[in-house]
């Protein structure tokens, strides 16, 4: 109300739309918990059922251990695929880690490097409906995940 | 986000709040150990109703939990595991064998009631 601040241009975010992709940055397990928490609230957007939401979080969860363990930090970014008739989210992780040599193996059900404290890619892959992985021994991973709405609930 | 342990008669009730990072899953175990013994308790009831995501690190600690309470002669019960996580679990593969589990809190402490019976009638019928 002050004419000081009337003077300056009113912020810009006021009208913004909201934004329809979230980045977090993980370097630690605190980054994994943020990550699971914005990328659940930016599906709840499209009105997943709550049993989908953490399907999805958990997803979230599991890919962002992943970097934490094997790269050490990477990114987790949620992208909200809203045209047509199909709604839903794709989930990328990436890190510029060590890479997978042996993808095959890795994606065999209880394969895990570390100890197995990850539960390793074969159980995000059956949380999902679409799951896509490219890695290179020295140049890092990339997954990327995608949950589709159903149509009429489940 | 510290996880509260609180004691009730003979058991201890750890009631999660919030989401809890690797970190904090770690401290609840560590706490969870050592106060057993501390106050001497027949059963531990772990509250996870407030938990939407339980992934494979946080089942992982709370078998490791429920083995190592075992270890030092008490029973744990994982309570309130909401419909949507036990679909995840499921879905992911994640087992709780060897695990009780109960609805809520107020079956949990009827479950350890029943187990701490049955272990006390068996040692005083049989020791001497």
């Amino acid at each position: 109300m002050d004419s000081t601040f009337r003077a300056t241009p009113a912020p810009a975010t006021t009208r913004e739309p909201e934004p329809e992709e979230i980045s977090v940055v993980i370097l630690s397990d605190r980054d994994i918990v943020q990550a699971r928490q914005k990328g659940r609230e930016l599906a709840g957007r499209l009105g997943f059922s709550p049993t989908d939401l953490t399907l999805i979080a958990t997803t979230i969860s599991e890919l962002a251990r992943n970097i934490v363990l094997y790269a050490g930090r990477g990114e987790i970014m949620v992208k909200l695929v809203n045209h047509g008739e199909r709604q839903g989210v794709i989930v990328t992780a990436r890190d510029q880690g060590p890479g997978i040599p042996d993808i095959p193996r890795a994606l065999q059900a209880g394969f895990s490097t570390s100890r197995s404290l990850g539960l390793g890619l074969p159980g995000v892959k059956r949380l999902v409906d679409d799951f896509e992985i490219a890695s290179q021994v020295g140049q890092g991973t990339t997954v990327t995940v995608k949950k589709w709405k159903k149509l009429n609930g489940r | 986000m510290e996880v509260p342990i609180l004691k009730q008669g003979p058991y201890l009730i750890a009631t999660v709040q919030s989401a809890l990072s690797d970190e904090d899953l770690l401290q609840l175990r560590d706490a969870i150990v050592q106060k057993v013994g501390q106050l001497r308790s027949r059963g531990v009831i772990v509250d996870v109703t407030a938990l939407d995501v339980m992934d494979s690190f946080a089942t992982r600690t709370f078998r490791d939990i429920a083995q190592m309470i075992r270890l030092r002669g008490a029973d744990t019960v994982i309570v309130g595991i909401q419909p949507e996580v036990a679909f995840t679990l499921v879905q992911l593969g994640m087992r709780l064998e060897g695990i009780a589990t109960a609805l809520d809190l107020e079956e949990g402490i009827a479950l350890l009631d029943r187990k701490c019976k049955i272990t006390s009638k068996a040692t005083t019928t049989s020791g001497r």
